[in-house]
């Protein structure tokens, strides 16, 4: 795999290859030495143009694993706020020799030109695009669920016949786009769940289900339900009402908990609004993935970096 | 130079093998014969001649931006492309939306003679959209203002779209509208449909465009005013004008070249270059905006060649700037899409991309027809050259081109401007040539008074 740019990308076996590798990477983290020296004497840099503490630590956590060299460079903001431009940045970094890029960004399409332009010449993987794509989230996302359900089984396997639900601001989600891309490949059952006003007008391109009645598609106990995180920013522009209407229409209430499934998982990619999308009771109850998630994260990440910075080409 | 040419044997719009004599900046003759003894004879047979083109939306970029394009450049650009007349928009820095702007960029266009540089006039001071701008000043200036756009942005409050439709009428002149409803639009970066959903990028809905049009063809019945639309872009567009002319409202509507060729599939990469406003729509609006092009119900092709400098194209398609070049690419696509399609003839080429044009700007009376004693504007083409378009096929300032790339059918082969070359045999005519060709035209029409 050269690049990482989009869970659309990814064929089956190639997920379910990284899927597999990641398992590989998470038996060493129960050595006392946690420490691979895989990618000694590489050197990766995480671009991060968008605030984010948790995927940052996670590839940071991720790479240090491997033996790699990192350095984080933030800048918060477009890259024209900042007065240089992203071709300028990126070709800057990789002129001190850099063997691998990983790009946060809030524009849309950001890792694709890094990758396809030809201003640089390393490996892009992309930790989340403008309200493109998030493709180690949904990894992380499949390889957790693939771990619930079939524990140290999992290798080989896809998601076959599971039925997932992705419920909230979908339209403005990265996370619910590589899902529905990423976890339909692996063979599972996609519905995206929300306000029309925050699903896509056009649904045409997507290989999933669309609903907006959450209770109807809890009462078929899908296997997974994940919560989206609702940006403060939708409550202002007529999306929805007011935040309590969202969240009792939309959000994984007490109420809605109670009479779920005890055997539907409860996800979310975090941070979470507490009391808005989801409720305290369901996300620190035992069907619960939340930490699971965050703990996966960085064994995805590992397997991530492994195949771009080794080119294996099964991967 | 011999003020005396002969284009021998070439094809007129309708089929028809002419000798085109141009005499003193006008054309003397179109009858098969002999060329008169004085004349230089430039072999024309198999080239196809049009009147000479008329763009009625052209972003010059100056003053203000002249590291995109400033008059000389963009009229050479429109020369290579076999224009002979461009209305210059007026979303410059000043805004032309007074009499000294207008005067300026007119006087350029002159001095410079690579084309009749028409300018259009700001509806609104600074392109607000709160008051009107200087509109008798504009008319009764040298530049002779007819056509009045806020293009770039569209004039949204109803009241002010209402006055200027009737304060314009007074001098026989239109409003050329952008129309785009900026609530719809808010932060919009492509078309809205499957594509923007899957790339996501926030769409910029038809209905926004569509329902401005609406609005606009009722204000147009109201006021009994002339409307023309910008850039019409989608199926429901080219319905709303079809319905709107059968009741008799007088509207006129434009399409780009590159709504009639290009969709938004090709956002996929997200290459800047194909980042436009309104944005490169469906595969069933291309079609839609074809149908209207060739029933007539979109009265004309109008480039929108609107320059940007490589830095506003060569990063993320979210601060990328919107538009592209197309003065030079116009009449390939128009042949691409609509003649070698079999929807439009030749005749109809030179009515969208020529004479109605001049219509619409006021300017019929001086361009837009081949014909005996009128001012020799003319371009001819080589309808069966394909070329393959590169970034080294530009004259322009700007090389943010979608065609760049692509082969594209026919080639400007001599542009002709008021019985002058700005193109001969394929190549723009040096700067200083033309200049002096400008010179000696003025001093002749002087003398013939």
């Amino acid at each position: 795999m050269r690049h990482l740019l989009s869970a659309a990308d990814l064929s089956r076996e190639t997920a379910i290859a990284l899927l597999d590798s990641a398992e590989v990477m998470a038996e060493t983290a129960d050595r006392p030495h946690k420490k691979l020296p895989a990618l000694r004497g590489r050197t990766i840099v995480n671009l991060f143009f968008e605030d984010s503490t948790r995927t940052r630590i996670s590839f940071e956590a991720a790479q240090k694993r491997l033996s790699a060299d990192v350095i984080n460079f933030a800048a918060k903001g477009s890259s024209v706020s900042k007065g240089e431009s992203l071709k300028d940045t990126a070709q800057t970094l990789t002129a001190m020799g850099v063997d691998a890029v990983v790009i946060r960004h809030g524009s849309s399409g950001a890792p694709h030109l890094l990758a396809n332009r030809g201003w640089i010449d390393v490996p892009v993987v992309n930790a989340g695009d403008g309200t493109h794509e998030h493709p180690t989230q949904a990894l992380l996302d499949a390889f957790t669920l693939r771990r619930r359900v079939y524990g140290h089984d999992s290798r080989c396997r896809g998601l076959d016949g599971l039925r997932v639900a992705i419920v909230g601001d979908v339209s403005h989600s990265r996370v619910a786009r590589s899902n529905a891309w990423l976890l339909t490949t692996l063979g599972a059952t996609v519905t995206l769940v929300g306000p029309p006003t925050l699903l896509p007008h056009d649904r045409s391109a997507f290989p999933v289900n669309f609903a907006t009645n959450l209770d109807d598609v809890l009462r078929e106990s899908p296997d997974a339900v994940m919560m989206l995180r609702i940006q403060k920013e939708r409550m202002h522009s007529a999306f929805f009402p007011n935040e309590r209407e969202f969240g009792l229409t939309w959000g994984l209430t007490a109420e809605r908990f109670a009479a779920m499934s005890p055997h539907t998982l409860v996800m979310h990619p975090g941070p979470m609004n507490r009391g808005l999308e989801i409720c305290s009771v369901a996300a620190d109850s035992p069907q619960s993935t939340i930490l699971d998630q965050v703990a996966n994260g960085v064994f995805v990440r590992m397997a991530v970096m492994f195949a771009v910075l080794t080119g294996n080409e099964d991967v | 130079m011999n003020s005396v040419v002969a284009f021998v044997g070439a094809i007129l719009p309708s089929g028809e093998i002419a000798d085109i004599v141009v005499r003193d900046g006008l054309v003397e003759s179109l009858s098969p014969g002999a060329a008169p003894a004085d004349a230089e004879v430039v072999d024309a047979s198999g080239l196809r001649v049009l009147p000479g083109l008329v763009d009625l939306h052209t972003h010059l970029r100056e003053p203000g931006f002249e590291a995109s394009e400033t008059v000389l450049s963009g009229t050479q650009a429109a020369a290579a492309g076999g224009f002979t007349t461009v209305f210059a928009m007026a979303n410059t820095d000043p805004v032309a939306d007074n009499a000294g702007v207008v005067e300026e960029v007119w006087q350029r266009g002159v001095d410079a003679g690579y084309a009749t540089v028409r300018p259009i006039g700001a509806v609104t001071r600074g392109l607000e959209g709160e008051t009107l701008s200087d509109i008798a000043g504009m008319a009764n200036s040298r530049a002779q203002v007819r056509v009045f756009s806020d293009d770039g942005k569209c004039v949204f409050d109803p009241l002010v779209m209402r006055r200027a439709l009737e304060y314009v009428s007074t001098f026989d002149g239109v409003v050329a509208q952008h129309a785009q409803e900026p609530r719809l639009t808010v932060g919009s970066q492509m078309h809205e449909g499957a594509v923007s959903a899957r790339l996501g990028l926030t769409g910029w809905p038809a209905v926004a465009e569509e329902s401005i049009i609406a609005r606009d063809v009722l204000l147009a019945e109201y006021t009994g005013s002339r409307l023309h639309v910008c850039h019409l872009s989608t199926e429901r567009s080219v319905e709303i004008i079809r319905a709107a002319k059968a009741r008799g409202i007088r509207v006129t509507a434009e399409v780009t070249p590159h709504h009639l060729l290009l969709t938004d599939e090709s956002a996929q990469g997200y290459d800047a270059r194909f980042k436009v406003n309104p944005p490169l729509r469906s595969e069933s609006d291309v079609l839609a905006v074809r149908a209207g092009l060739a029933d007539g119900t979109i009265d004309i092709v109008a480039t929108d060649h609107a320059p940007h400098p490589s830095e506003s194209k060569e990063c993320e398609w979210g601060d990328a700037a919107f538009g592209m070049v197309g003065l030079e690419t116009a009449l390939s696509v128009v042949q691409l899409t609509m003649v070698e399609s079999g929807l439009m003839t030749w005749n109809d080429v030179a009515r969208t991309m020529s004479t109605t044009p001049a219509q619409i700007g006021g300017i019929s009376d001086v361009a837009g027809q081949i014909a005996v004693g009128r001012i020799a504007d003319l371009t001819f083409i080589d309808e069966n050259a394909r070329r393959q378009f590169s970034v080294a096929s530009l004259t322009g300032k700007s090389s943010n081109s979608p065609y760049v790339g692509r082969e594209l059918p026919g080639r400007i082969v001599h542009t002709m401007r008021h019985g002058y070359f700005t193109v001969r045999n394929g190549v723009v005519v040096d700067t200083e040539v033309v200049a002096a060709s400008v010179r000696n035209h003025g001093r002749k029409a002087q003398h013939n008074g």
